[in-house]
Formats: structure tokens, C-alpha cells, sequence
């Protein structure tokens, strides 16, 4: 009874179309009510005006028939199948979960240690003697206002004077200062080598550029060591003795006694760049020997294996602006593997927390249309409700609601989003219970037009006879209205949630494009495309926010092809 | 017709107060943690009043210190006597920085708006009258795909291809990097050049409505007596379509049109977002999202004002361009 209109009206016309065009039915564009099969099937066995000729469909059946003869509309039907499918049961299918993080192992040279040549002057204070920074300072000036010519002396004679004998004091000397009236000799050892002494010839200290180090870890060196490793070093000997002693000295500048190795004497200063790496005698070897070639090709590169066992690689490199050689050491790094490429393992890549992109993509819809449904869900009952009674009871109750209507309207509701959105932010409102807020927010905000259309439908329904039926059958007032008013609204409610949803869609995508809707761990076909926010990825990695969006816009498009189909096959007034 | 347009205007008020009751009470529930922290910057000045004092005055001021009603009530009365007050986040006077945005998003709607007018209509037309043709179909896939493509999107891509491939554009922003260096006129060719994107983004975004509306009340013209009367006379298919049809159909194109002419001042909240146009659409973002209390209010106020305005010009526009429409 509640769909008598509809379906008389139905009726009536698929079977005069039917009779009009019975020639043409196997050309296929039959237009409404009959069996194309079985028409031409029994054409033979009935006369042309029998009424078994003319199959009558349900109203349903009609508009199922008139939807599916529309091509776009079922390549709407066919692209929203795949939305669910892709959706619902690809989030089950893939491997991985929607916030599973991956990892890559990056090679990265990093800092591992500096090598300065030295050029200045440092300093040791002989045993018992006292030669401190203000004497070096001291020795530094006096060296430089030594005669240039003096400087260049021979080192043969300075050199081969060896350990000092006692003599003339300051005989042979290169300059003297004097510093707290004292006064300090200087003598020329080799070159960068110097000796400085009291008037009576006792060594106080040395200056060296060269530089000493233990080769075996907490051993200390005393002066006389280091006087006697350094001068043979500077005289270019390849042996020498300390306290009886004997010490051999090799061309690298390394020290052995008895062939074990003792100390190293180089030129350059490794500095570690982390405490706790300790540069060992090996590794400078090594060092050395990269950096002759570093000197000549600007970057060398050499293979390590240090006590451990481990192998890396190292490369040295000049760096002027800190004017040492700065020495790399490539070590593998498990970082999060952001902005993949398509893979076989990630066949969309991975976004930048490292998650796979196509199962973001899944539950991204999952998502998108779950909130697309559920706001259509209550702004349509909202509607149907409101609409529904000011529709059917008139008057002040009319009035009523639709002034509420109109103010809901009014509302700027973008607006009213974006500030609830940027106040959720602020009270940093959990990612779930925000997700419940968006839905009814934009529920609450969307009901009005759903009233307005319920209404108008329900002002002329009710005047026809079938309404007029239910009233002399002493149906109650609910019942009239929600099982024989509501239902004849139904074809237009369907077309309406349809297109909503695909509106609703865009809404929500477009706030948590602005990250003020969805938010992270949660994915959504907005927020993932919020990335091109960051200009480096909307020119490099398309495959971050191309595909989201191309979804997005498959979605949309596909409900509101499958409304506007819809609407054309309830309403076949529209077609001539 | 005057009695009619009074009734509508009281009814708009009316409206209009309830409107902004809602959108004050939400307002006033949002944590106000700006004029704390204002409060707090000014009481730490040297010789200023304490915190509690800024506090209780700023509150008097923007009528915080009162109930959700009389709050209301009195930013009401402050608005209509043209007391909008000062924007919080860009600490000018509201109606400042409202005159200095809103022409810029005006012209930009203008254009974009001239623009699927020269568009939409022709091709509305044209769709109705080739009904199930592949030009109607293709017109009605096209004007779908507009009102389904994302701005975000589109801007997006508009963006990839025309900034970042060709080079053609910059990515953001109103002028140019050399732009105070320009003449006037060189000035004026850089906005229009860095107006172009959004532009395009905001005419083929919104076309396919209007497209659509022009197309079914096309059709439905079309099935209008007087259009078989018309054939029927002889009349060729030309006349019937441009004369009688068309003209047929701008009644309700004609009052849709202006009902959507006050919202051209409304700004493109998210594509001026998008490409940084300083209109009033971006202002008003930024300010709605820093929390912005009075210049929020302000755009909203504005905003329902302009729907207000537009649903009454196009319920006068129709009760005028329509002679057939008695009003009640």
C-alpha cells in the first residue's frame, strides 16, 4: 500500500513501452519493464496484444533494470566494489599492520676521528726543571726574532753536538731570552727540534713538533724517552739509547725495543672524535699511510679490521675550513626506512614514519568510507526525523523546525570544523575518541539538508488518497509517518546519502589534509596526501600522495556516478 | 513585494541571532588559554598591574568575564555599533586586517567566478540539448569529476605540473621575489600571474555544480509545452533552444547566480590556504587555528551575513525575474 503511486505509475508505463517498441527488443535498448529474452523468446507463442506478452517487474526490479542499462553509473558500482574490496579485504590480506614500521640499514660515514699536522711548538719539561707555558711562550718569541740566516744553520753542527757538553755558556747556542732574571739557551737539534738550557747547560725542556705517542696503552714515556726517541728523530738517526737502553727508531717513526714496539712518533695528531674510541697504534699506521695519498688525490680511502674483529671502511678527506683531515668511518645505521621506493616488499613504497604505503592506503579507506557512512548515517536519521514530523505535522511544528533548519544553514560549517579541529589539537584530545568527535560534528552539521528534502517530499505525499487511507484505518501517528510517509521518501534518500557520502569524504579528507581531522597513528586518504605539504616531497615522491588521491578522487567520483544513476532510474520522468 | 522583502529581512535577523548565539557559545568553550597568556606577557612588563588584574580586564574586555547569554549579548551589541575589536594573533583591530584581505579574495572569486559562468553555462546547455550523446555524457563525467576532485588534490597537482615540471609559477604566495622592485603595472601582472593556479584550482573545482544545475533545468525547460509548441510552430531548432529555452532557463540561473554574488566575498578558505594567497580566507584560517577569538567571531559573523544576504537576493531575484511566482 505504501508504495501504490510509485508502483502504479511504474507499471503502466513499462507496458506501454513495452507494446510500443516490441519490434526493437533485440536490438537491445529496450526501454523499461520487459524481458528482453523472454519477450523475443515467446514472442511467437502469444498473440501481439496478449497481456502474457508484457512480463510486469517490481518497482524495485525497474529501477535495478533502469540502473544497470546506465553504463557510468555501473562503472561507479564496479570502482566502489573495488573501494570496498581494496579497503576492507586488502587491509586483511596484507602482510603488514597499518602502523608497522620499517627499517633500513643505511651506510653512513660518520665522524670518527680529526688529523691535525701539527705545526706549533709543543713542549716537555726535563725531570726535576720547571719550563712552563710563560718560558715556552718566551722560547716562541725568541725564536722568532732569531736571525733567519741562524735558523737555516746546518743541522750538522748542532745536530752532531748530540748530548751537550759542558762549555762556554750559551756557546753554540741559536738565541737566548730571558725570562725572570733568568736566562734560557736555545739550542737547534734538528729541524723542529729544539733544546732549551740554563747557563750551566742542564736541558730544562724541549720544543718538538713531532709528537710522541705510547703505543702501548697506560704506559707512561719519561723525558729522557722522549729527548732521546725525538732527537733521533729530528737528526734522521735510526737508533738511540736512554739509560742504557737501546732503542730502535724505523723511518715511519716508530720506536722498538728489542722489536717491540714501544711509542710512535708522528707528525700528525689523531683526535678521536668520541672519548671513547681508542686510536690505536695500527689504525694511525694506517692512517699514515692513506693520508701520503690523501695529500696527493685529495681523498683516500682504506679498510680497517680493529681488535674486535670489525672491518669498516674509512675515508680521509681534507677539510680546509677546519684545516685538519677529517676521518670517516662508514657504519651501518638501522633507521626508519622512510620515502622507499616501490619495491616488491612495498609495492607503494613507505611514508615518512617508515610505513608501508598501500596498507596505509587500505586502512586510509577503511577509514574514509567507514566515516563517510556513519556521518550519513546520522545526519540522515537526524533528518528523516526532524523532517518527517515538520513535513507531516505543518503548522508551528513546521515553522519550527524549519527555522532550526535555516540556522543550521546559516552556519559557516568549514569554519566551525577548523576551529573545533585546532581546539581538539589543543587539548590534545586522543586520536580515537577524535575520530567519534569528527563524525558527529559533521553529522550534526549536515542533517538540515536532508530535513528540507524529507519535507517537501512528505508536504505533497500526504495529501494523496493512500495517506488519507491510513487515517480512516486508524493507523497511529508515528506508524503513518515512519512506515508509509517515510518509505515513498526513500528512492530521494538514497540518491542524497550517496552523493553525501561522497561529499562527506572530501570534507573529511580535506581536514585531515590539514591535519585538523584524522590524525596520526590513524591513517586517512587526507592525511596521507598532507605530505605534499613538504615541497620536497610533492616533486620527488609521487608515489606518497599521487595514489591517495587518485583513490580519493576514484571514491568520490564513484558515488556521486552511482547517485546520479540512481537518481535517474527512480526518476525516469527526466528521461524523453 | 516590499511587505515580502521586510518579512525576509526580519527573518534573516532573527536567524541571524541565533546563529551566532551557537557559534559564541562553542566559542566559549573552547579552552581561552590566549588571553592567559596574554595576560601574563603584559603582567610581566616592568610596572605593570599583576596577572589577576590584566586577567579580570581583558576578560571585561572581550566579555569573558560574564555568562555565555550576556557575553553573547554584549559582543552582539559591540558588533553592530562597529566595535569588532582587536585580533589577537595579528594584534591589529579586526576591521583593519579584514579591509586589507577581503578585495583580494573578492577579485580572485570574481574572476574565478566570471570564469565558470563563460563555462559552465555553454556547456550545460549544450549537454541538455544532445541529452545522451557522448558530448552529454562526457560534459556530465566532466562536471562530476569537478565536484569530486579534492581541492587539495587538484592544487597539488596543478602544483607538480605547472610549478615544479614546467616552472611556469611559483609554489606560493602572492607576489614574486622581485616584486618591489616592479612598476605598478609590472606589479599588478605579478598578483595576476601568481593568481593563476588558484584561480583555475577554484573555477574547475566548483564548475561542475553549476554545470549540472544548467544542464537539468535545461532539460526540464526543454520538456516544457511551450517548447513542443514552439517545434510545433516550425520554429527552427536554433530559435527554439536560444529563444525560448534559454531564456526559460536563466530564471533559475539568474537567481542562483546572485544568490551566490555575496559569497564571492567569503574567500577561498582552503585554496588561498593552499597557495598562500593572503586574502581572507588564509587570514582567517590562520587566525581560527592560533585561536583567534574576536577575529573568528568576526568572519563567522560575516560569513552567516553573507549567506543570509545571498539567500535573500536570489529569493528577490526570483519573485523578480519570474512573473509567474505570486508571493504569499
Amino acid at each position: 500500500m505504501n508504495n501504490e503511486p510509485e508502483n502504479r505509475r511504474q507499471t503502466a508505463e513499462g507496458g506501454a513501452d513495452g507494446i510500443e517498441r516490441g519490434g526493437v527488443f533485440e536490438a537491445g535498448n529496450a526501454d523499461a519493464g520487459i524481458n528482453a529474452d523472454t519477450a523475443a523468446k515467446d514472442a511467437g507463442s502469444y498473440s501481439l496484444n496478449d497481456d502474457r506478452r508484457v512480463k510486469v517487474l517490481s518497482p524495485g526490479a525497474m529501477v535495478a533494470r533502469r540502473f544497470f542499462r546506465n553504463r557510468i553509473a555501473v562503472a561507479g558500482l564496479v570502482i566502489l566494489a573495488f573501494m570496498f574490496l581494496f579497503s576492507f579485504v586488502g587491509g586483511l590480506l596484507t602482510p603488514y599492520t597499518e602502523d608497522q614500521q620499517f627499517y633500513r640499514i643505511e651506510y653512513q660515514y660518520k665522524e670518527y676521528a680529526a688529523v691535525v699536522e701539527n705545526d706549533e711548538f709543543r713542549f716537555a719539561a726535563a725531570d726535576g726543571q720547571s719550563y712552563t707555558s710563560a718560558i715556552h711562550a718566551q722560547f716562541i718569541r725568541a725564536l722568532n726574532s732569531a736571525p733567519a740566516a741562524s735558523a737555516a744553520e746546518t743541522p750538522a753542527s748542532a745536530g752532531a753536538a748530540g748530548i751537550v757538553k759542558p762549555g762556554a755558556v750559551g756557546a753554540g747556542s741559536l738565541t737566548s731570552f730571558t725570562y725572570r732574571d733568568t736566562t734560557y739557551y736555545i739550542y737547534r737539534d734538528g729541524e723542529d727540534f729544539y733544546r732549551v738550557t740554563l747557563g750551566n747547560g742542564t736541558v730544562v725542556g724541549i720544543e718538538y713538533k713531532d709528537i710522541i705517542s705510547s703505543s702501548i696503552a697506560g704506559q707512561r714515556l719519561g723525558f729522557d724517552f722522549q729527548y732521546g726517541a725525538l732527537l733521533a728523530k729530528a737528526t734522521g738517526e735510526s737508533a738511540f739509547s736512554v739509560d742504557g737502553v737501546a732503542y730502535a727508531l724505523d723511518e715511519d717513526g716508530l720506536v722498538t725495543r728489542d722489536g717491540e714496539e714501544i711509542a710512535f712518533i708522528s707528525r700528525y695528531v689523531v683526535n678521536a672524535l668520541s672519548p671513547d674510541v681508542f686510536i690505536s697504534r695500527a689504525f694511525q699506521e694506517e692512517l699514515q699511510e692513506s693520508l701520503m695519498l690523501a695529500r696527493e688525490n685529495g681523498e683516500a680511502e682504506f679498510l680497517f679490521t680493529d681488535e674486535a674483529g670489525e672491518t669498516h671502511e674509512y675515508v680521509v678527506r681534507w677539510r680546509p675550513s677546519y684545516a685538519n683531515w677529517q676521518v670517516m668511518q662508514e657504519t651501518e645505521t638501522r633507521t626508519y626506512d622512510t620515502y622507499a621506493s616501490p619495491s616488491r616488499a612495498h609495492w607503494l613504497g613507505t611514508d615518512r614514519n617508515g610505513m608501508d604505503m598501500l596498507t596505509r592506503l587500505m586502512y586510509g579507506g577503511r577509514v574514509s568510507l567507514i566515516i563517510g557512512f556513519i556521518v550519513e548515517f546520522i545526519s540522515t536519521i537526524l533528518g528523516v526525523i526532524l523532517g518527517g514530523v515538520a513535513g507531516y505535522f505543518g503548522r508551528w511544528v513546521d515553522n519550527l523546525i524549519m527555522r532550526i533548519v535555516d540556522i543550521f544553514y546559516c552556519i559557516p560549517s568549514m569554519p566551525i570544523i577548523i576551529i573545533l579541529g585546532a581546539a581538539m589539537d589543543a587539548m590534545s584530545v586522543d586520536p580515537q575518541v577524535r575520530m567519534i568527535y569528527l563524525m558527529l560534528i559533521l553529522g550534526f552539521l549536515g542533517w538540515p539538508g536532508v530535513a528540507r528534502l524529507v519535507r517537501g517530499q512528505i508536504l505533497s505525499l500526504r495529501e494523496q488518497e493512500f495517506m488519507a487511507a491510513t487515517e480512516a484505518g486508524g493507523i497511529r501517528v508515528s506508524r503513518r509517518i515512519f512506515r508509509h510517509l517515510i518509505p515513498n521518501v526513500i528512492p530521494q534518500l538514497i540518491v542524497s546519502v550517496s552523493m553525501g557520502i561522497g561529499g562527506t569524504i572530501i570534507t573529511e579528507s580535506t581536514l585531515s589534509f590539514l591535519g585538523l581531522g584524522v590524525k596520526f597513528p590513524f591513517a586517512s586518504w587526507g592525511n596521507i596526501i598532507n605530505d605534499v605539504n613538504n615541497t620536497f616531497v610533492l616533486t620527488t615522491y609521487w608515489f606518497i600522495w599521487i595514489p591517495a588521491g587518485t583513490l580519493l578522487l576514484m571514491t568520490v567520483l564513484a558515488f556521486n556516478l552511482v547517485g546520479d544513476g540512481l537518481r535517474d532510474a527512480f526518476d525516469p520522468r527526466m528521461k524523453r | 513585494m516590499r511587505k515580502y522583502i521586510l518579512k525576509r529581512i526580519l527573518l534573516s535577523i532573527v536567524i541571524f541571532f541565533f546563529v551566532m548565539l551557537i557559534v559564541y557559545a562553542l566559542m566559549r568553550c573552547l579552552p581561552t588559554s590566549y588571553i592567559e597568556s596574554i595576560a601574563r606577557q603584559k603582567s610581566q612588563q616592568p610596572g605593570s598591574k599583576s596577572y589577576e588584574e590584566w586577567m579580570a580586564q581583558l576578560s571585561a574586555m572581550y566579555n569573558m568575564d560574564k555568562g555565555i547569554l550576556a557575553g553573547y549579548l554584549g559582543w552582539l551589541g559591540d558588533f553592530f555599533r562597529g566595535n569588532f575589536g582587536d585580533s589577537w594573533y595579528y594584534t591589529v583591530p579586526v576591521i583593519d586586517k579584514f579591509n586589507e584581505t577581503v578585495w583580494l579574495s573578492f577579485v580572485m572569486g570574481l574572476i574565478a567566478f566570471f570564469f565558470e559562468l563563460i563555462i559552465a553555462i555553454p556547456l550545460g546547455v549544450i549537454a541538455a540539448t544532445k541529452q545522451y550523446s557522448r558530448a552529454d555524457y562526457a560534459i556530465s563525467v566532466i562536471a562530476l569529476a569537478g565536484i569530486s576532485l579534492p581541492t587539495f588534490f587538484f592544487a597539488s597537482l596543478l602544483k607538480l605540473l605547472f610549478s615544479v615540471k614546467l616552472g611556469w609559477f611559483d609554489l606560493f604566495g602572492l607576489v614574486g621575489r622581485s616584486y618591489s622592485q616592479l612598476s605598478p603595472w609590472g606589479q599588478l601582472l605579478d598578483k595576476g600571474h601568481h593568481l593563476v593556479l588558484p584561480v583555475v584550482t577554484l573555477v574547475v573545482v566548483s564548475i561542475g555544480s553549476l554545470m549540472r544545475y544548467t544542464r537539468t533545468n535545461m532539460l526540464e525547460v526543454l520538456n516544457a509545452d511551450y517548447i513542443r509548441t514552439a517545434r510545433a510552430k516550425g520554429l527552427s531548432e536554433k530559435k527554439v533552444i536560444y529563444h525560448h529555452a534559454f531564456r526559460n532557463t536563466l530564471i533559475p540561473l539568474v537567481t542562483i547566480i546572485g544568490g551566490s554574488l555575496p559569497g564571492l566575498f567569503s574567500g577561498a578558505l582552503i585554496t588561498e590556504t593552499l597557495y598562500s594567497i593572503p586574502g581572507i580566507g588564509y587570514t582567517s584560517y590562520h587566525a581560527m587555528v592560533g585561536g583567534d577569538i574576536p577575529f573568528s567571531m568576526f568572519y563567522l559573523a560575516f560569513l552567516a551575513i553573507l549567506t543570509l544576504l545571498g539567500n535573500l537576493i536570489s529569493d528577490i531575484l526570483y519573485a523578480v525575474v519570474d512573473p509567474r511566482v505570486r508571493i504569499a
